[in-house]
């Protein structure tokens, strides 16, 4: 251990993980390549696209703006932490159900912040909808189908009104 | 034309084949994969647009042994890239023509060592002069490119234009421009490569053609068929502009692992790939047209003219597109279109969704408005008087064979949207608001599949396989990159055969496996290979009951037993299907003249504008599309294709602009190059028809373009309902807006004092 | 990713006081990271010229909102979540609020922090518009001591301000006294969410007697830094709300605006723009009742 690469401790879909990188190192490159956690993707590396969010300490960030250093002791959450294939998620479920990925390389993001969204609003409004979105860029669905996806994720989670609560706008 | 067959899976929305990898983040994209002892390429390139390359001048602080460094000397074959023509080179030599042109590549182990010694490399020109625009090409005073800068031309011609001027009612002129667009793929162009000298060049990438790489490497590398390989890796979308541009790239890269002995892998990040790779042909099209007295088409005389960028490229066939789709969905006994497709020092534009067709519907559909407005009809009305009907004959006399509905469609359309109610009341609020709404609409064709002749020239082949282990496998080379090809062709087999969904697999898209069932482009995959593999499935069935004993009605289990008899007796179960041609399918390219398509997606789309006077700001607030694709595969895929293509086209209208500042885009970072969020994109409404075509996969037709030509015109439209004011050019931002709707203002303002 | 990690020391000491002796040993040696949401798009841009970097994330005394009697502090490292979730802003500040939600996204409001954006110093800053018009002093801090000035005083030139090398900004102090007046906030980017403003214009009015007793305008990129328009000010101040009165202020501020043309706009709409913003504003306090 070093100065120049410190050892820094956080947790990671629940698991505690402890790497030796430059401070300045972007958690995006720490979750890529130290961790080989490859669902956490680049788009721009500009903070713009919101492929590399993930949930860090019950919030949402861009891992490519995090320091490595200003992860120590945190919790962050993943998209590989979100569902196992023998049990989806109820968001990737919806996903899969309503065509919310097509290419898939925003999806991993998209699920990122569709789950802060429903964390904070389990019953969100279309206008919440597309407000807790709209850091995250998909160039494939117009955003239509991601929306019906977060909309019928919410409604299995909760009351069954809330379908129609959303869809107003 | 037929009823719509009833199927059982075909038609359905079962989920998407790679879903679950995609969800679960499991999905391996190019930059996810670590090979054993890879280094990292990287690129030099050119700071100027035009010039002669004097010296190259490597900083002596960097240690230079430790790096792999590539030139055009290093090319053991052509340097060239192998598209329509070879005009382009994998590395430029000596000269540069454009802005980003790649003149150097490196290689390192480490990623920040490479990028210090790209910066450490200074090349010093002997700059040319340098053309930027259709109209400095044009003038023909610095040749850059042949003997005229002219990359491709064309003259379609029907009937005699010319002899309707002097008596028609009404000449109405119009000239209109669009501007480049970025593809903006969220995943950037990435290549893993390896070279041996036992089994030559293998790339894996994000790419749509395998096999146009494939090509290209063969001649650069001047090697056998059988020593390129090219794998596609999961793509995170593509819009065409991973149609051409993979092929450079994997060279870059493979060059790199040969000098090297190492595997390389290149990735841009988004300044590069934007700043360095293709976008949408920029385009000026003018119309004149004469029509009579009640508003009919007498004559259509058409000028189209798209910036090809410095290399030819797909430039002949976009603009053979754009030349075929500029006079709209009418009817005109007399059209003349005389096209050109110019070489500048810019970035070579390339392949996107449209391929031509956007920027000419733009044209045709903003003129079709301003003809309405001179004449003083109803657009809407205008459009249904010349509409295409069944045995009308196009600008190229090929007779619709197949039921056009427009008519239907427009209906539809209208109601669905309230347009006329809309745009009554709009009219009434806007004299007193701050923010004013108009309603405009498009109408539009989208030719399927390739060109002409093609297809025929293509001749692909496709099938299926079944391995042991008890599943199908689609044999195709087409690629999926979001639009849904694994599925529709799964789906498409799996009713062939009469098995289900989950029975069939894709097979690996790898040229060392997969025939080449042609590229993942012109909205051909549903309509050509879904049609190859629903011939092949029916075959395979065919094959086993009469080889191998499988009964006229069957189980999964029996069906997979019979394989296993007809695999001990034949060794390999395979099925596989050469492309035909529907009959009576006939293009002249001499004469220009024929059936440009086998088949042609009809679209109406709607949209709801507002404009706000205080920021002059347009903002699309709702939009209906109604189309006729043949028939819908999935309804789940098929409704997101035509989402995301209004999605682009938005962007295309209203946000998207490339800023050049001497042929370098200047605006290389998402953060301004602007792209709709999700708070900006409205609720878009999708209606679908469905009038089987034979000789698609099921009756389908292609999709995956159509949507993106409607939009941009369609929004204008509504602009000039809601202001009053016609604008067109593309995109169009509130600083355009400004210029036209502040210089009403002051004029009201004087007249008022 | 052109930056090279390697080419930069991070620390983060964890406290204030550790922090600021950093600063006063070494005076313009290390430069402060709160949230990254600037610095780090520079990183990855390859153009982040400082070596050494000090991290302020997490420090207890900088991330604070607290409420007193009079007015409401807001700590440097408050993040933009932070003031949104805050319910004495939303009730006493609205127009911070207001451009709290406008900052990038979601994920960029959990990270940006207020003190970052004012010391960061674009012209296009969003905090910055709103805390001119309410009268907001930033606190700065050092081994020294603390100094308070008025944020508009803050800004000195395109990108520097009035600290010293030594300093970090503590705090943004909002007195309470807005409650009767009328307050605007609109900006105009290039596109309704991630928008880099291309103008914005912040406005409170105290109306007293039909006549304008109280009157602040502030707007983002129409000078070198965000700042009030005095002489529009002027134009307004003491003046009847009547059309006259709007036209003599869209005059002065036409003058007063010092816009450019850059790569997101150019100076000819931002000055027109900002008129009408003007106007919209000036126009609302005609209504008897507060427009909706």
């Amino acid at each position: 251990m070093s100065a120049q690469t410190p050892a820094i401790r956080f947790t990671v879909n629940g698991e505690s993980r402890t790497v030796q990188v430059a401070p300045m190192k972007r958690l995006l490159d720490v979750l890529r390549e130290d961790l080989r956690l490859t669902g956490t993707k680049e788009g721009c590396g500009e903070g713009e696209c919101g492929s590399c969010s993930v949930r860090m300490n019950g919030e949402l960030v861009n891992s490519c703006l995090v320091p490595a250093l200003q992860a120590e002791g945190a919790e962050i959450q993943t998209v590989e932490g979100l569902g196992t294939r023998g049990a989806l998620h109820p968001l990737q479920q919806a996903f899969l159900d309503c065509g919310g990925a097509q290419c898939g390389i925003c999806t991993p993001g998209m699920l990122m912040a569709a789950t802060q969204l429903l964390s904070i609003k389990p019953q969100p409004t279309m206008a919440e909808i597309r407000e807790g979105l709209a850091g995250n860029l998909c160039r494939c669905t117009g955003f239509t189908r991601i929306f019906e996806s977060v909309i019928a994720a919410a409604a299995r989670a909760g009351d069954p009104s809330s379908q129609q609560a959303a869809h107003a706008r | 034309m037929g009823a719509i067959a009833k199927t059982r899976i075909v038609g359905a929305p079962v989920p998407r084949k790679e879903g679950v990898d995609k969800l679960l983040g499991r999905a391996r994209y190019v930059d996810d994969i670590e090979r054993e002892g890879m280094i990292y390429g990287a690129t030099v390139r050119s700071t100027i647009p035009r010039g002669l390359i004097r010296t190259i001048h490597f900083d002596p602080g960097i240690d230079w042994e430790a790096f792999t460094v590539v030139s055009a000397a290093d090319i053991p074959g052509k340097n060239h890239i192998q598209l329509i023509f070879a005009d382009q080179p994998c590395l430029a030599d000596g000269v540069v023509n454009h802005c980003d042109e790649a003149v150097l590549l490196l290689a390192h182990a480490d990623k920040c060592s490479l990028r210090a010694a790209v910066e450490a490399v200074r090349i010093e020109y002997e700059p040319l002069p340098a053309v930027l625009s259709i109209e400095e090409s044009e003038k023909q005073e610095v040749t850059v490119w042949g003997a005229d800068n002219v990359l491709k031309q064309f003259l379609l011609e029907k009937g005699d234009v010319d002899s309707v001027w002097a008596s028609a009612a009404h000449i109405v002129e119009g000239e209109y421009r669009t501007g480049a667009q970025e593809h903006l793929y969220i995943e950037n162009n990435g290549v893993i490569a390896e070279w041996s000298a036992e089994a030559g060049v293998t790339v894996w990438g994000s790419l749509q053609c395998p096999y146009y790489v494939h090509k290209s490497l063969l001649a650069v590398f001047d090697l056998p068929e059988d020593k390129v390989r090219v794998v596609q890796t999961e793509t995170g979308g593509a819009f065409g502009g991973k149609e051409d541009y993979p092929s450079t790239l994997a060279a870059h890269a493979a060059l790199l692992a040969k000098k090297s002995g190492r595997v390389v892998k290149m990735v841009y990040d988004r300044m590069e790939d934007l700043a360095a790779t293709t976008k949408r042909h920029p385009s000026r099209i003018r119309h004149r047209t004469a029509l009579d007295v009640n508003g009919k088409l007498l004559a259509m005389d058409i000028d189209v003219a798209t910036d090809g960028g410095a290399y030819s490229t797909l430039s002949s066939t976009v603009l053979s597109r754009a030349t075929l789709h500029s006079p709209g969905p009418y009817v005109c006994p007399n059209v003349r279109v005389r096209s050109h497709a110019w070489a500048t020092n810019t970035v070579p534009y390339g392949a996107f969704r449209g391929f031509g067709a956007p920027q000419a519907v733009f044209a045709i559909e903003r003129h079709m408005d301003e003809i309405a407005a001179a004449i003083c009809m109803d657009p809407v009305e205008l459009r249904r008087r010349n509409f295409l009907h069944d045995g009308d004959t196009t600008a190229t006399e090929q007779v619709m064979r197949e039921p056009v509905i427009l008519d239907q469609l427009l209906d539809r359309a209208l109601r669905e949207s309230d347009y006329y109610a809309k745009r009554e009341q709009f009219a009434l609020r806007n004299q007193s608001a701050a923010v004013k709404r108009g309603m405009g609409i498009a109408a539009f064709y989208h030719g399927s599949g390739f060109t002409g002749s093609g297809e025929r020239y293509l001749n692909s082949l496709a099938g299926i396989d079944v391995i042991p282990e008890g599943k199908v496998r689609v044999l195709v080379a087409n690629t999926e990159f979001g639009q849904g090809t694994n599925t529709i062709l799964a789906q498409i087999c799996a009713e062939a055969i009469g098995l289900d969904y989950g029975d069939v697999i894709m097979a690996p898209v790898d040229t060392d496996v997969v025939p080449n069932s042609g590229p993942t482009v012109a909205s051909r995959t549903s309509m050509v290979v879904g049609r190859l593999i629903e011939r092949a499935g029916a075959q395979l069935v065919t094959m086993l009951r009469e080889h191998a004993g499988l009964g006229e009605q069957f189980s999964r289990e029996e069906f997979f037993a019979a394989c296993e008899r007809y695999r001990a007796a034949q060794g390999e179960v395979k099925s596989m299907c050469r492309y035909e041609a529907p009959p009576n399918v006939f293009w002249d390219d001499q004469k220009y003249r024929g059936e440009a398509y086998p088949a042609y997606a009809w679209s109406i789309q709607v949209a709801q504008v507002a404009v706000d006077t205080v920021t002059y700001s347009a903002e699309l607030e709702e939009f209906w599309s109604v189309q006729e694709v043949g028939r819908v595969l999935n309804p789940v895929l098929a409704g997101g294709q035509i989402e995301g293509g209004i999605a682009q086209g938005i962007g295309y209208a209203l946000y998207e602009k490339v800023v050049l500042k001497n042929g370098h885009m200047a605006n290389n970072q998402m953060t301004n190059y602007i792209m709709p969020t999700a708070e900006d994109v409205p609720p878009i409404h999708v209606y679908f028809e469905e009038i089987p075509f034979q000789y698609g996969g099921y009756g389908a037709k292609g999709i995956g373009e159509l949507p993106h030509d409607g939009p941009a015109p369609a929004i204008l439209n509504a602009i000039r309902n809601a202001t009053g004011v016609g604008f067109s050019a593309i995109p169009l931002l509130p600083e355009d807006l400004f210029v036209q709707l502040a210089a009403r203002e002051q004029a009201v303002e004087a007249a008022v004092l | 990713m052109r930056g090279n990690p390697n080419a930069h020391e991070l620390i983060a000491p964890g406290t204030l006081p550790a922090v600021l002796e950093l600063l006063a040993n070494a005076p313009g040696e290390w430069t402060p990271i709160a949230g990254g949401t600037e610095l780090m798009v520079a990183h990855a841009a390859g153009r982040l010229s400082m070596s050494k970097l000090v991290s302020l994330w997490g420090i207890p005394d900088l991330r604070f909102i607290r409420m007193s009697g009079d007015g409401i502090a807001i700590g440097g490292g408050a993040t933009f979540r932070d003031l949104r979730g805050h319910a004495g802003v939303a009730e006493h500040l609205p127009l911070l609020a207001k451009a709290a939600s406008w900052i990038g996204s979601i994920a960029n409001q959990s990270r940006a922090t207020i003190g970052g954006n004012l010391v960061n110093g674009s012209p296009a800053a969003d905090s910055s518009p709103a805390l001119l018009v309410y009268d907001a002093e930033v606190e700065l801090v050092s081994v020294r001591g603390t100094r308070r000035i008025p944020y508009s005083e803050f800004h000195t030139g395109y990108k520097s301000n009035a600290m010293s090398a030594d300093e970090v900004l503590l705090a943004v102090h909002i007195p309470l006294r807005f409650a009767q007046h009328r307050q605007y906030l609109r900006k105009v980017g290039t596109r309704r969410a991630m928008a880099i403003s291309k103008v914005a214009l912040a406005g409170s009015a105290l109306i007293e007697g039909g006549v304008i007793s109280e009157i602040r305008i502030a707007a983002a990129s129409l000078a070198a830094f965000p700042a009030r328009l005095y002489q529009t000010e002027a134009a307004l101040l003491g003046k009847p709300i009547v059309s006259g009165t709007n036209e003599r202020a869209r005059e002065a501020l036409l003058r007063e605006a010092k816009p450019i043309d850059d790569i997101r706009s150019n100076a000819e709409y931002r000055r027109r723009v900002a008129a009408n913003l003007l106007h919209e504003f000036l126009s609302s306090l005609h209504a008897e009742v507060e427009p909706s």
